[in-house]
Order: structure tokens, then C-alpha cells, then sequence
């Protein structure tokens, strides 16, 4: 390879293993003889002469080029690998195959405040942290103002930081970070901390940083909008493999409309994480479509939203409070349509029954909801409960008809304006 | 962090892996940023801050004094019991904390090893240079206390820099090797306490090294701790040198250094996995 690239990623692979969990002891005597043996067939399994783990590749045949100046994002879904990928590229965790190569100076950034010493001052831990990321005592003393004016901790330099409160040390941390001026800078999910001004401020000294120029980012974030804007180029993982890489805008809709898009929009809950062990369950399936239309899990402002709901009930229930809320990807309730607050409201249910309730999706703040539901009685007793029983996805699919993107931090609701003299609104009208 | 400016190339690894001095040595001002933070946070947790660094060694030595010196009538070569088992704990509690501190600092700080990439080594290493701090302090209290018993230091005092170069090889040594192990077995952060405890009589903290057979002495002398206890009582109080037992030592104590640096490096590329 000839070419002026900056990272060079040929047929990477990382393999996990699972311990199985072996069967435990009965007895007090087989737990003791089982204790003693435990650090031996610990060691004989560390050492592979026994074979009871379970291989997970978490990373496999991953090949990519990423050229000098480039800002490259990567998306996808937990465990789709992303994580892994970084702590390769940044030597955290050695590759099982395959190899990479850096050219130049490498600064990653997994954490914000990796290091930090809750008993130190600011002004210590700057030059603690700025170490540990890779700078020299002479270069962090060169921009120990510039960072303090960046994290505008001025008046509490000498205080230990863990008299900050948590928005302080998050921009402490990320002015230390932002000051490192790598040649290859790689960034996780750090701007999912912070307050929506700290986030717009990493945005922004990441945005600088690649327009310098022969500043190679590589970043993982679920913001697509940051994605949207500021790389050039993004790569889509599923499952440790590169599922789908070129102009973000593509790869970002190759993301939000993936081939299982079919599970999320129907959703088997008898065995849901997201209810309370003491429940017995109720709600068996969630189902997700568009009006009179297909299953989806993707919508957009406007459309009208088909959730059935299937449950079965030992006894009759009269005057079900069946009600689901909407959560954004902060955690946030973002809107609930419960059976109470509708006008007609359900008789009764029971045995196996399906209840199906139609909404118009609001122009919600593209991004993924997560649906919790809930089943009452008359005297409002919860029956059953599942958080996160589903979830689905919004589209801005030019909602504003503007081409600029919107970040959380402008609100969670997309309203459209027209600037100057009285004019009609654009955009679909109820 | 690396910060090589030219081309890095990273490949799966096998069997053991060489130190890679370049780098050890393009960082080593983190060392020092991490001795430093040792040692101050060490002085600003606790509210007694040096007084602790003083009273630990200086109780230890009055209740030894009583149980052994007094009651079990232990000889001391011909010094103050005192001065005897003093001169023994500067270096045995400098290598107890320095070990402890040293193999508890990985899983203690976990974020440096599954957020960051920084030569490992050095987070091992750092907790050893803050152990000396502390054996400042208690070298400064031992020579009030020979002032106060009237015993003068001889020349032997000067090989002092090179016996405490020996105890930290030797906490180095042992000390990588226990934090390596801890990370993969979580179990040893209860055995270490219970190894340093036993390690104390296996050293000649209480005891002099004349106390054991003659033909005994240079199997004993495997335990690095031996020939430095025995060198610091020559060194300070002098007590003869016994240069077989320092030789036995100092050969240990670096087979323990190149054990212990290798076996870290051999498992430090699975740290970030098993943390």
C-alpha cells in the first residue's frame, strides 16, 4: 500500500472466551475440594489444556483505510464491535489476528478523566492527566492556560477536584483531551457525557481540529447528527464485521433501517429483562406497523403508529390501564398513550387477548425511543410491567426542510418556522 | 499512550515479549507524575500524614522490643534490641508497603488499563517510589534514635543507597509478578497481606541471621530480604558483613526482578480483557 493513508486496518479479528459456567458444587465438602481445585483449573484453562470455553469473535476480518485528514465515524449498535475496534487501534487490547498500522502520533480518548485523582487539584490533575495521555511535562505547561480557559476552572485551580461538581470536571477532563494535538486522535462515546453546551463545545474543538488539517479523527458516537457533520466518511459494524462504509448520510441510513429491523418491530415479552422479577408476565408480544400499512420499526414525523399489544390475563380484567410510554435515548419520558387518557377507553380483557391502539408520531428529535409498558387494574395496581419492552426508531427525513442538523441540545421536538412576513407553515399539516 | 511519531504497527503477539526500553524511557516523566501523585495523595488522605509514616515503624519496634527483646530474650549481636529491630523494619516495612501498594495498584486503577494505553510497568513502579518517601521519614527517626542510644554510624553507612536499590529490586520484582497475578486472580488481594506476613519471619526482621545453623544460612539467604536486612544492620550499626548471605541475595533479588518483569509483560497484553 502506497497511498498517504494514516491507518491501515488489514483482516483484524479479536477473539473473547466465555467461560462456561460449570455445574456448582452440592455439597459443603464438593464446594471445598471445588474451591481448592479452582486455581489450578483456572490455570489449566488460562493455559487452553482444557477445553471448556466458548469462543466469541467479537471482531472478525475487518478491513479498512482510513487517508491523512480524514474524519472517519463509526456506528452501530452495542456490541457491535465498536469498542473493541478502539482499544485495538489504541493498543489498550492486542488483536487475535490480522494486523494494523498507525502512522504518526496516536491519541485516544475512551474515557474523559481517565486517571484523574479525585484528591488532586485541577491544577495537578491537569498535568497528572496530560501525562497519561501522552504529553510532555514542557507541552502541557506550554498550554496549561489555554486548557484552564477552556474548562473555565479558573477560581477553583488549588481546590481538589472532587469538590467539583460533575459538568466541571467533565470540561476539566475534555480541555486536558482536546489539547493533546495528535496526528491520529481516536474518540469514543465521550460525548455522551456532558451537558448539551459541553457536547457542543467537543463538536466544535473536534470540528477545528480536522479542519487543521493532516488531523486524522476516527470516532464512535451514537449522535448521528454529530456523524452526519462532521465526517467524511463513516463505517457501519454489525456483529465484530464491517457491514456497510462510505458517505455518512448512506451508511447512517444503512444503520437506522438495518435488515433486523424485523425484530424490532415485533418484540417477544414472556421472558423481557426489563420486568420486575416479581411479576408474573402478562404481555407476551409487541408488535409495531404503520397504520393499515407494514410491520416498521422506523417512522417518521407524521406517521400513524400501529402498536398491538398481545397478553393473556388469568382473570378478567375490567377497566385495563394499559399504558406505554416513550422514552428517548437519554431516559427521558418523552410522551405516554395510555387507555385512561384516550377517549374511548377499554372495556375489559381477557384470557389471551390483543389490544391495539393507533397514535400520530409527534416530530420527535431523530433518534431511537424505547417503549416501556404497563398493565393496571381498576384501583391502579400494577398487573404487569416491562421497561424497555421495545423500541423504535425516528427519522428527521427533512422534517424542517432545512439542511442544517440539529442537535439534541435545540430541544427533543422538531417545529418548523419560516423567517420574515406572515407566511403558511411547509411541511405535512394534520 | 504512545507517542512515537512514526509508524506503529499492531499485530497479535506470542509467548514473551520484550521490554521495550525506547518507550519505558520516552515516558518517564509519567513515571514521575505517578510517584508524585502516590506520595502526595499518600500525605493529604490521612490526617496524621508524616506522623503516621513516623509512629507505624516506631510502635512496631516498641512492641517487638518488649515481646522479643524483653521477654523472649532475643539476641541482637551485641545492639540495643531497639536499634537492632529498627534497623530491620526500615527496610522489611518499606518492601511490605512497596509490595502491597505495587500489587494492588492494577486493579485499583483499572481505568488505566481498559480506557488507556500507558507503558503498564510504570503503574506497578510508581507505587514502590512512593514507599520511599516513607523510608525517609523513618530514616530520619532512626537517627534520633541512635543519637539517643549513642551509636555512631560508620563508614559502612555509605553503601546505604545501594542496600535500598537492592529492597526495591526486590519489591519490584515480586511486586509486578503479585499485580500481574492479581488481575487474573482476583483471590490474591487476600494471600498478599498473608504472604508479606509470613514473609516477616522468613526475614531476619526479629531475629539476627547468626541465630540459624550455619549451613541453613545461604538456603536462607534465597529470600532477597535476608541479605538486605543483614547488609542495612552492617551498613548502620555495624554488625560484620556477611558477604555470602549478601551475595546469595542480591542474586536472587535480581532473578526476582527478571522473573517479575517478564512474567508482567507475558500477561499484560490479556489485562485489558480479564480487568
Amino acid at each position: 500500500m502506497t497511498s498517504d493513508f494514516a491507518i491501515s486496518v488489514e483482516r483484524l479479528g479479536k477473539v473473547y472466551h466465555l467461560a462456561h459456567t460449570l455445574p456448582g458444587p452440592t455439597s459443603f465438602r464438593e464446594a471445598l475440594t471445588s474451591a481448592a481445585a479452582a486455581p489450578f483449573r483456572r490455570f489449566r484453562e488460562l493455559r487452553g489444556t482444557e477445553r471448556t470455553l466458548e469462543s466469541f469473535w467479537a471482531l472478525r476480518d475487518i478491513n479498512f483505510t482510513v487517508e491523512t485528514g480524514e474524519v472517519v465515524g463509526i456506528v452501530g449498535r452495542n456490541g457491535a464491535g465498536k469498542s473493541t475496534l478502539l482499544k485495538i487501534l489504541s493498543r489498550i487490547t492486542e488483536p487475535t489476528e490480522g494486523r494494523a498500522v498507525m502512522r504518526g502520533r496516536v491519541a485516544s480518548l475512551l474515557e474523559v478523566g481517565t486517571g484523574f485523582h479525585p484528591e488532586l487539584s485541577g491544577r495537578e490533575n491537569i498535568f497528572l492527566n496530560g501525562s497519561i495521555l501522552g504529553m510532555r511535562r514542557r507541552e502541557i505547561a506550554a498550554k496549561f492556560d489555554d486548557i484552564v480557559a477552556f474548562a473555565e476552572v479558573e477560581k477553583f485551580l488549588d481546590t481538589p477536584v472532587k469538590r467539583y461538581s460533575s459538568g466541571m470536571y467533565v470540561r476539566l477532563a475534555f480541555a486536558v483531551a482536546a489539547h493533546l494535538d495528535p496526528e491520529i486522535l481516536i474518540v469514543d462515546e465521550v460525548l455522551a457525557v456532558g451537558d448539551a453546551e459541553f457536547q457542543r463545545r467537543c463538536l466544535g474543538k473536534m470540528k477545528e481540529l480536522s479542519q487543521r488539517g493532516a488531523r486524522t479523527v476516527l470516532f464512535v458516537s451514537h449522535n448521528m447528527s454529530a456523524v452526519a457533520t462532521l465526517c467524511s466518511r463513516a463505517i457501519l459494524l454489525a456483529q465484530g464485521t464491517v457491514e456497510a462504509e462510505g458517505l455518512p448520510a448512506s451508511v447512517i441510513q444503512d444503520y437506522l433501517i438495518p435488515a433486523d429491523v424485523h425484530s424490532l418491530s415485533k418484540t417477544d415479552l414472556t421472558s423481557a429483562k426489563g420486568r420486575s422479577p416479581s411479576l408474573t408476565p402478562v404481555f407476551r408480544s409487541l408488535r409495531l406497523s404503520r397504520a393499515l400499512g407494514d410491520e416498521t420499526a422506523v417512522f417518521v414525523p407524521g406517521d400513524d403508529v400501529l402498536i398491538e399489544l398481545g397478553l393473556t390475563v388469568s382473570s378478567p380484567v375490567r377497566s385495563p390501564r394499559i399504558g406505554i410510554g416513550v422514552n428517548n435515548s437519554r431516559g427521558d419520558r418523552v410522551f405516554a398513550v395510555a387507555t385512561y387518557l384516550s377517549p374511548q377507553p377499554i372495556g375489559r380483557v381477557e384470557g389471551r387477548a390483543n389490544v391495539q391502539v393507533t397514535f400520530r408520531m409527534p416530530p420527535l428529535y431523530p433518534g431511537r425511543y424505547l417503549l416501556d409498558v404497563s398493565l393496571a387494574g381498576e384501583r391502579g395496581s400494577f398487573i404487569d410491567q416491562v421497561e424497555s419492552a421495545a423500541a423504535f426508531e425516528v427519522l428527521q427525513d427533512g422534517y424542517l426542510g432545512s439542511s442544517h442538523p440539529y442537535f439534541p441540545e435545540m430541544g427533543s421536538v422538531l417545529v418548523p418556522s419560516v423567517w420574515g412576513p406572515s407566511a403558511r407553515i411547509p411541511g405535512p399539516r394534520e | 499512550m504512545s507517542s512515537s511519531t512514526g509508524e506503529t504497527v499492531i499485530r497479535p503477539r506470542s509467548g514473551w515479549i520484550a521490554i521495550d526500553w525506547r518507550e519505558l524511557w520516552n515516558a518517564r516523566e509519567l513515571l514521575g507524575f505517578l510517584v508524585w501523585r502516590d506520595v502526595s495523595v499518600r500525605y493529604k488522605q490521612t490526617v496524621l500524614g508524616v506522623a503516621w509514616a513516623v509512629l507505624q515503624p516506631v510502635f512496631t519496634m516498641a512492641i517487638f522490643t518488649v515481646i522479643f527483646g524483653k521477654l523472649a530474650k532475643m539476641p541482637s549481636q551485641g545492639v540495643p534490641y531497639p536499634l537492632f529491630v529498627y534497623a530491620g523494619l526500615l527496610p522489611w516495612m518499606f518492601f511490605s508497603t512497596a509490595v502491597t501498594g505495587a500489587s494492588q495498584s492494577l486493579v485499583n486503577q483499572q481505568a488505566l488499563l481498559t480506557k488507556i494505553y500507558l507503558p503498564r510497568l510504570f503503574v506497578p513502579t510508581a507505587s514502590i517510589g512512593g514507599g520511599i518517601v516513607d523510608l525517609g521519614v523513618s530514616f530520619i527517626v532512626f537517627g534520633c534514635l541512635m543519637a539517643a542510644y549513642g551509636v555512631a554510624p560508620g563508614w559502612g553507612a555509605l553503601t546505604l543507597p545501594l542496600l535500598v536499590l537492592l529492597t526495591a529490586i526486590t519489591a519490584l520484582g515480586v511486586g509486578l509478578a503479585l499485580a500481574a497475578l492479581t488481575v487474573t486472580y482476583r483471590d490474591f488481594r487476600y494471600v498478599v497481606p498473608f504472604m508479606i506476613q509470613v514473609g516477616m519471619y522468613l526475614s531476619p526482621v526479629i531475629y539476627p541471621v547468626s541465630l540459624i545453623p550455619e549451613r541453613w544460612q545461604p538456603l536462607l539467604a534465597i529470600n532477597p530480604m535476608v541479605g538486605v536486612i543483614d547488609g542495612f544492620r552492617s551498613a548502620l550499626l555495624g554488625v560484620p558483613w556477611n558477604l555470602d548471605t549478601l551475595t546469595i541475595s542480591t542474586t536472587a533479588a535480581l532473578l526476582t526482578l527478571l522473573f517479575g518483569l517478564f512474567y508482567f509483560r507475558k500477561t499484560e497484553r490479556r489485562f485489558a480483557d480479564v480487568a
